[in-house]
């Protein structure tokens, strides 16, 4: 089918000149018919009257017909338009096709210039006011969402909510017990280490007790949560807002917050409390086990130990952290989930910002939470 | 050239595909010939798109031979396949365009690939590709999602094109299109044979297709092609669903 290297010769004809096409004036030659076009183009002017023969084309297409146009195109000059000749029927309505396009370069206007990198921090901050009234529009629609599902019990979706509980709860045991369980062995290998030069071994009960159950096991259950899940629920929402199907549930009646963002809620919430004590307890596990290998703390001593050196309030501060960390977390999910665009590189952004801003709202949480119990002497 | 015009453009022997216990094509033969535009039916689920989608790779096949400008794709080595590729442009269902690039990135994200030539180039090949499938240049700065559904397939259309194809395959081109948006899209799609010399394998429900558009028309049926022929031999087929088809209240309307 190939019918050889296409070619553009130049044939002076009394005083004019014709440049003769040959060879296939195809795509797969674009790059070199390219090259000769532009060579060509520079004749535009030099004579009174040039023509282009297209006689021996052997088999063109858009790319050829386009060039050919190009060509014919910038050889008019002063009034006198280029002519092609020899065009066979097959190939004139092509050419035709490509004579009506126009010409003029249509250029994109994205500059990097000084004033656009300010404009852009300057809307990036202007961009957190609007997310902070965004996470408070969404806790307001979901009290809402929930208060009206406490007036009317039937409208609560219990088969969703049990569906993500699975999801969110059950199925992330393993994984937050293993972590959590080395995380246990981490902190409590590190105490003994440096406290043995003190000869004090035992107070890596002490340390290892409060980090666990006071911070290190809601913290890092609540960062594991959002990574995991909050970045699940963002993906969900996120791709039914692109498909139109959150814009179906509202046609047909039905309030999306009620109907998808509830349950969410309602399971991250009852999730991360079970998820905190599943992790701080493997913690401690993996720290008594340590403590025990490689520390000689017998498991009796450990005990002892930890009952006098924890109080109760170690744990209950850790478990009334639990379920408004997981709020926090589904909350930017679904601001983040019903913020999607219509492209998979938009699912990709929001997808990210919400385990970002879910993992760094979980931080300032603990962090507010520490300034409060330290004032209520807990 | 004769012998060449004759020939088979694809060539399917024997193809069976299963998904599961299921058998959707079963030993199914069939010869696409180069420059036709071949309309193909047949009932909803029996397996129109898959054939199409196991033509071009993506369905894996039980056994069977598939022969597209007659290269074996079984036996064809990587750059083989890749050459194959390229001669053939797809037009899918729904369009499938890259959600994050804009309609000109769309266009030209194969040539780009494919061919070393100059941005100024690629921007004219990419206005000559919009203007063929009749929209305006301005609208190459927008995202598919910014899009009507009927802009979307000609976009689609424009990039399947991109390359100059000598082969392209439609996946009901013209559904979810107004009837005169359909209409003209029947017509770019003679157009474009015309001047390209294209070969089409058009899946179409499109009764309006079939009569204005389609060269010859194949029917597919229980997981083989129970009807190949002229819209003539069509109407002239004593096959139960064929006559129900061409014979029913809509195919008497768009006869007049």
């Amino acid at each position: 089918m190939v019918s050889g290297d296409p070619t553009l010769e130049r044939i002076a004809r009394g005083d004019g000149l014709a440049l003769c096409a040959a060879g296939s004036w195809t795509a797969r030659f674009a790059p070199v018919l390219e090259r000769m076009v532009a060579d060509a183009e520079k004749l535009g002017g030099t004579r009174p009257n040039i023509s282009i023969d297209v006689s021996q084309v052997s088999k063109l297409d858009t790319f050829g017909a386009w060039l050919i146009e190009r060509l014919r195109r910038s050889l008019t000059h002063g009034g006198i338009e280029a002519q092609i000749g020899g065009l066979s029927a097959n190939y004139s309505s092509l050419v035709d096709e490509v004579r009506r396009v126009k010409a003029e370069p249509i250029v994109e206007t994205d500059r990097l210039t000084i004033t656009g990198m300010l404009e852009q921090i300057g809307r990036a901050v202007a961009g957190i006011g609007g997310t902070l009234i965004g996470l408070i529009d969404m806790l307001g629609a979901v009290l809402a969402a929930a208060a009206h599902v406490l007036i009317r019990p039937r409208h609560f979706r219990l088969t969703s909510t049990i569906h993500h509980l699975e999801q969110v709860c059950w199925r992330a045991v393993p994984i937050v017990v293993l972590i959590t369980f080395l995380i246990g062995c981490i902190i409590s290998q590190q105490g003994i280490f440096h406290f043995r030069k003190f000869g004090a071994d035992i107070f890596v009960v002490d340390m290892l007790g409060v980090l666990v159950l006071r911070e290190i096991g809601v913290l890092l259950v609540a960062i594991m949560v959002a990574g995991r899940s909050g970045s699940a629920y963002t993906a969900e929402l996120g791709s039914m807002k692109m498909r139109e199907e959150i814009d179906a549930l509202r046609t047909m009646g039905f309030d999306p917050i009620e109907v998808l963002i509830l349950p969410r809620m309602l399971a991250l919430v009852l999730a991360l409390p079970i998820l905190a004590f599943l992790g701080a307890m493997a913690a401690l596990y993996g720290g008594g086990l340590v403590a025990w290998l490689y520390g000689g703390v017998e498991p009796e001593a450990f005990l002892l130990r930890l009952r006098d050196a924890i109080s109760i309030d170690h744990f209950i501060v850790g478990l009334i952290k639990a379920p408004v960390m997981a709020a926090v977390i589904g909350i930017v999910a679904c601001v983040e989930g019903l913020a999607v665009q219509g492209s998979a590189e938009s699912l990709g952004q929001h997808t990210t910002s919400s385990v970002v801003k879910g993992i760094f709202f979980v931080i300032v949480m603990d962090g507010v939470f520490a300034i409060f119990f330290a004032s209520i002497g807990m | 050239m004769v012998g060449e015009l004759s020939d088979a453009i694809i060539r399917v022997r024997d193809i069976t595909v299963q998904f599961g216990k299921t058998r959707v094509l079963d030993g199914l033969n069939l010869d696409v010939k180069r420059g036709e535009i071949l309309g193909f039916v047949g009932p909803s689920g029996a397996g129109k798109s898959v054939l199409t989608r196991t033509i071009i790779g993506l369905v894996p096949k039980l056994s069977g031979r598939i022969e597209v400008f007659g290269v074996d794709l079984d036996a064809a080595s990587a750059s083989e396949r890749r050459g194959v590729e390229r001669r053939w442009g797809i037009l899918f269902q729904q369009g499938a365009l890259f959600s994050s690039l804009t309609v000109r990135q769309n266009i030209q994200f194969p040539v780009r690939e494919y061919l070393n030539v100059s941005q100024r180039l690629l921007d004219e090949i990419m206005v000559a590709k919009l203007g063929m499938v009749g929209l305006r240049p301005d609208v190459a700065d927008r995202y598919p999602s910014e899009l009507s559904g009927g802009m979307i397939k000609r976009v689609a259309l424009a990039r399947a094109l991109a390359l100059d194809p000598e082969l392209v395959f439609l996946d009901e081109p013209t559904s979810g299109l107004d009837p005169i948006g359909a209409g003209d899209f029947d017509e770019l799609v003679r157009t474009l044979q015309r001047t390209l010399g294209l070969t089409v394998f058009m899946v179409t429900h499109d009764l309006d297709s079939l009569y204005t558009a389609c060269d010859r028309i194949a029917v597919l049926g229980n997981g083989k092609i129970i009807a190949a022929g002229s819209i003539a031999d069509m109407q002239a087929s004593q096959h139960p669903w064929l006559r129900q088809y061409f014979h029913g209240k809509r195919a008497r309307a768009v006869m007049g």
